[in-house]
């Protein structure tokens, strides 16, 4: 019999891998589109008259509103489980890594189930995301001090 | 360490008397769907929440098993019983209207196998229990939120992952004599390989599967061909190529005549269930509907059903824990 590591080396070998081809074009594709509709958006905020930073926030807006939506209409895993990555890494993925364990922890009750478990999936990107916001504010505003910039 | 253990030979088999299995809406579109004796489309079984419909779905099976036996359930003596969720609430839930003595088990995915041998166990008790009834469920939504990332998470998933059955299965055993008879139950080994890919819980299970089966031959100085055959539960497309290979090795060939219950329960062709089903409601359902009418039939005489089990925690995982496999053996056999 195999001891543990050959037998990791083994089931390594035999498992089939993922098909990263067709895994990268359909992340490639819809997360394009994705982006492509976003840049639309903040280009029809502009014309309307809205300053660039106002039309950029305005369109990350819309977009995750549309991901929430689409998550709680059930249709979102199945397009995440397409794309892969093309849903995951826009702001659409985080839209919905939030509100996928909300609707899932809403039979827990509001406060307990929806309120303490909301940030299940996202919670880390929120808590790291916050912390390097932070640290790399204080290195500007040292850099700045100093008159490196 | 040497393999060896106990092997239960019956002078006196006890027999199954009948069986159920319910199944929820992705189960009955697959290739077994027709042979199922309920289905809920929906899988909520008239619950509101994803636990509550699991422990629906225990007492389903329960129901259809006394309406099938014409059996009145306060003549069953113990029922052994267990299903995925924390603390097994789903069974204890479902089947607290019975008020049946019950005892509450947890073999991970072997559930059913343990439970149909310990309740031939205590059937053989002279003077003990009369009858005794198995019942074992699983549930996706309930197993995904507990187990996995929340219902509506868009992600993707590894090709040796498996799908969680949404699945129940039932037996009434007794001392009678049945077409179905159980001739030698051996416990499973807690037997750890090393893996730690929950996504990959066919090859945490398919050592513990070769492991029982190859103690189980040698002990009874038997070969894989006499048994018509070699039902294993849950190690799906992934695990039983992995036990081929493994029983192959030590010259033992079942290729021709192993059933996976995971393999069986989707169609892969048309359902995206990666390497196949798991969750101890899989190889209790597909037992019941399945095997069980076969072996009444006389169409298989001598089966090995060897439940498998992955045996792990979210949290054990989390903590670098090594995810071990357990299969219990149960041997059935055709009464002529």
């Amino acid at each position: 019999m195999m001891d543990q590591k050959q037998y990791a080396d083994y089931v390594k070998k035999h498992a089939p891998s993922s098909p990263l081809l067709k895994n990268l074009l359909r992340a490639f594709w819809v997360g394009g589109a994705i982006c492509a509709v976003g840049e639309g958006l903040l280009l029809l905020f502009s014309h309307l008259g809205m300053e660039t930073k106002d039309a950029a926030a305005t369109a990350t807006v819309c977009l995750v509103f549309c991901s929430a939506l689409l998550t709680g209409l059930g249709i979102f895993d199945y397009v995440g489980k397409y794309a892969g990555a093309g849903t995951l890494v826009p702001v659409t993925g985080f839209a919905n890594a939030v509100v996928s364990p909300a609707i899932d922890c809403k039979s827990e009750g509001l406060v307990l189930g929806v309120g303490a478990k909301i940030f299940t999936v996202a919670g880390p990107v929120l808590l790291f995301g916050t912390l390097s916001g932070v640290l790399w504010g204080l290195i500007y505003w040292l850099l700045h001090m100093f008159g490196v910039m | 360490m040497m393999n060896h253990r106990k092997i239960t030979v019956f002078t006196d088999p006890p027999s199954v008397l009948a069986c159920a299995s319910a199944v929820g809406g992705e189960e009955a579109n697959g290739p077994l769907g027709a042979e199922f004796d309920f289905h809920d489309p929906g899988d909520k079984f008239g619950a509101d929440t994803w636990e509550h419909a699991e422990g629906k779905l225990a007492g389903v099976v329960f129901s259809l098993l006394m309406k099938k036996a014409d059996f009145d359930h306060r003549r069953v003596d113990m029922l052994f019983a267990g299903d995925l969720q924390n603390q097994c609430v789903a069974t204890s839930e479902g089947l607290m209207p019975y008020g049946i003595p019950y005892l509450g088990l947890y073999g991970a995915c072997s559930t059913c196998g343990e439970g149909l041998l310990l309740a031939s166990l205590a059937l053989s008790v002279p003077g003990g229990v009369s009858y005794a009834t198995v019942i074992t469920t699983s549930h996706f939504c309930a197993a995904e939120r507990q187990y996995r990332t929340p219902l509506e998470y868009g992600s993707q998933r590894s090709p040796t992952a498996q799908w969680t059955a949404t699945a129940g299965g039932g037996f009434l055993l007794g001392r009678e004599q049945t077409p179905v008879a159980v001739e030698a139950v051996m416990p499973g080994r807690i037997v750890d390989s090393g893996i730690r890919d929950a996504s990959n819980m066919g090859a945490a299970m398919a050592p513990a599967a070769a492991d029982s089966l190859l103690c189980y031959l040698t002990q009874r100085n038997e070969r894989a061909a006499d048994y018509d055959a070699i039902i294993t539960g849950d190690l799906a497309k992934e695990g039983s190529s992995i036990l081929y290979e493994l029983l192959e090795k030590e010259g033992v060939f079942i290729r021709d005549r192993h059933f996976d219950c995971g393999k069986l329960l989707y169609d892969y062709g048309k359902q995206d269930v990666h390497a196949g089903a798991s969750g101890c409601g899989c190889s209790a359902s597909v037992l019941a509907a399945h095997f069980m009418p076969k072996i009444k039939g006389g169409e298989l005489r001598r089966v090995l059903f060897m439940a498998t089990g992955a045996l792990m925690s979210p949290s054990s995982l989390q903590q670098g824990g090594n995810i071990a496999g357990i299969s219990p053996v149960v041997a059935l056999t055709h009464r002529p």
